[in-house]
């Protein structure tokens, strides 16, 4: 089991420690209904140190970059940041990534912590470009400092003007003492802030003048169990839940950040398939009735016949009610469109709704 | 960790008291804090007759779905219908307003084979 440089941090702050994706990770501390609240009203602080980074350099980076990903990476300007998806060669995908522009011929890739060395193998065994490719998965630390007061909580940590950093924008620079940290305006919460990359050997002190910065605004540290209650509200999908190998990028709604600009993997079928619309669509649902729909539970019709599977679902600690993503034939996935989640002995009738579910 | 002594327990992590022929069934309070915030609480078994160690309900946290085992055998006569609207009273007061359930006991020699409270602390390793 693998630890992040934080692990016994969140022990002496009586976390609930769970193996997550090969790591030992904090999945709560005071309890996930109150630290979802408190990333949604306030300010909360994740540990997510799993996550991998990989460094494509040299005058072919973007070229390999192009050929993996099914975005379109030459769009990208220093200081953006992009979201895309590997996709792998039989119509589904190999994980979901973010993709950063840190200079002329130099990109950060981060990707999922349960995929880093499927993904190192798979963008490797694919460059005969001669891209150079660095792993810094195990040297980098990565905490989400997210919510609605995270600007204002941690303006004092640097001298960069965080206002001003947009929605999937980047500075590297000061923060809480270190210099040359990533400060990315992105995250995994619907509620805005800070995603902040620095070396294991500096979290510690970074973590540490964040809580001081955010005392006042009531700043805690919240588990991935709430992460994933926050991402669910936003629709957002998670790799090996709602996407994996044997998804269609666009049957889960990634048509969006699919390009075909350029070629990449399977771009052809891709393509094809965007133009004729995929046979079944990943949708969002709230239950009509009480009931919590759960990952793998089935989606019946009217006469009880199923026609998809839930791929997420939870009580949504906002909308105080069961919340789910699923896959369902296009017939179905309309707004409004009624379909039932079969929960145990009782199918619970639900409506399908657009994404997210959540609106701040 | 609170763990009434005069309360007789399962390896489950449920609680019963009994009361004549009537046992009263709710879960620990270190099953309630293992499980965080509990959000649902089903029981569609009231009126129904089941055996020891049957399935008559489920809970659910934000996370986690775990069902609920009959800990004696007998009729469900009633389910706490206040968790319907506020099942955090689980979390709240466990051994209170947190009941779930009250079985007629068909068979009351079964309650030799409940867990002490002293066994129960040993058994969690409180």
């Amino acid at each position: 089991m693998k630890s992040t440089a934080l692990t016994a941090t969140h022990e002496a702050l009586g976390a609930k420690l769970v193996p997550y994706a090969g790591f030992n990770m904090p999945v709560q501390y005071e309890g996930v209904s109150a630290e979802h609240e408190t990333v949604r009203k306030g300010v909360g602080v994740f540990d997510v140190s799993h996550m991998g980074e990989f460094l494509i350099e040299g005058p072919h980076a973007l070229e390999l970059i192009q050929k993996v990903c099914s975005n379109d990476a030459s769009k990208l300007t220093i200081g953006k940041a992009q979201y895309s998806y590997l996709p792998n060669e039989t119509g589904g995908i190999v994980d979901d990534l973010i993709i950063y522009k840190m200079k002329e011929e130099s990109y950060l890739l981060v990707v999922n912590a349960g995929n880093i060395e499927k993904d190192w193998n798979w963008i490797s065994s694919k460059n005969d470009v001669g891209a150079t490719m660095r792993d810094l998965s195990p040297d980098y630390s990565l905490l989400a400092i997210q919510g609605p007061k995270a600007v204002e909580a941690m303006q004092s940590l640097t001298s960069h003007d965080l206002s001003e950093i947009k929605f999937y924008n980047f500075v590297v620079g000061d923060f809480a003492g270190v210099e040359h940290v990533i400060i990315s305006a992105t995250g995994y919460t619907g509620s805005g802030g800070f995603e902040i990359y620095c070396k294991n050997s500096e979290v510690k002190q970074i973590w540490d003048k964040v809580f001081e910065a955010g005392a006042s605004y009531g700043i805690k540290p919240i588990g991935l169990a709430a992460r994933d209650t926050l991402r669910l509200e936003m629709g957002y999908c998670l790799y090996g839940n709602d996407i994996d190998e044997n998804t269609s990028p666009i049957a889960a709604g990634l048509g969006w950040v699919t390009k075909f600009t350029k070629e990449f993997t399977n771009s052809e079928a891709l393509k094809s398939e965007k133009e004729h619309g995929p046979e079944n669509k990943l949708v969002g649902f709230e239950l009509d009735d009480r009931g919590i729909p759960r990952h793998g539970y089935d989606i019946v019709d009217g006469n009880g016949n199923k026609i998809g599977v839930v791929t997420s679902g939870t009580m949504s600690p906002s909308l105080n009610k069961g919340i789910g993503l699923g896959y369902v034939p296009a017939i179905f996935a309309d707004a409004g469109s009624k379909i039932n989640i079969q929960i145990r002995k009782n199918a619970v009738p639900a409506t399908v709704v657009k994404t997210p579910f959540y609106k701040a | 960790m609170n763990i009434p002594a005069q309360l007789k327990y399962t390896k489950d992590h449920e609680w019963i008291s009994i009361d004549g022929d009537v046992a009263t069934v709710g879960i620990t309070d270190f099953a309630q804090g293992e499980l965080g915030d509990i959000v649902y609480v089903e029981v569609e078994t009231v009126d129904e007759t089941l055996e020891i160690e049957e399935i008559f309900g489920t809970v659910e946290a934000v996370k986690t779905v775990s069902d609920l085992f009959l800990p004696l055998s007998g009729e469900i006569i009633e389910f706490n219908s206040a968790l319907e609207d506020e099942p955090e009273k689980v979390n709240s007061d466990p051994y209170g307003d947190g009941w779930m359930i009250k079985i007629k006991l068909s068979d009351v020699t079964q309650i030799d084979g409940l867990l002490s409270a002293d066994a129960y602390k040993e058994l969690i390793g409180a």
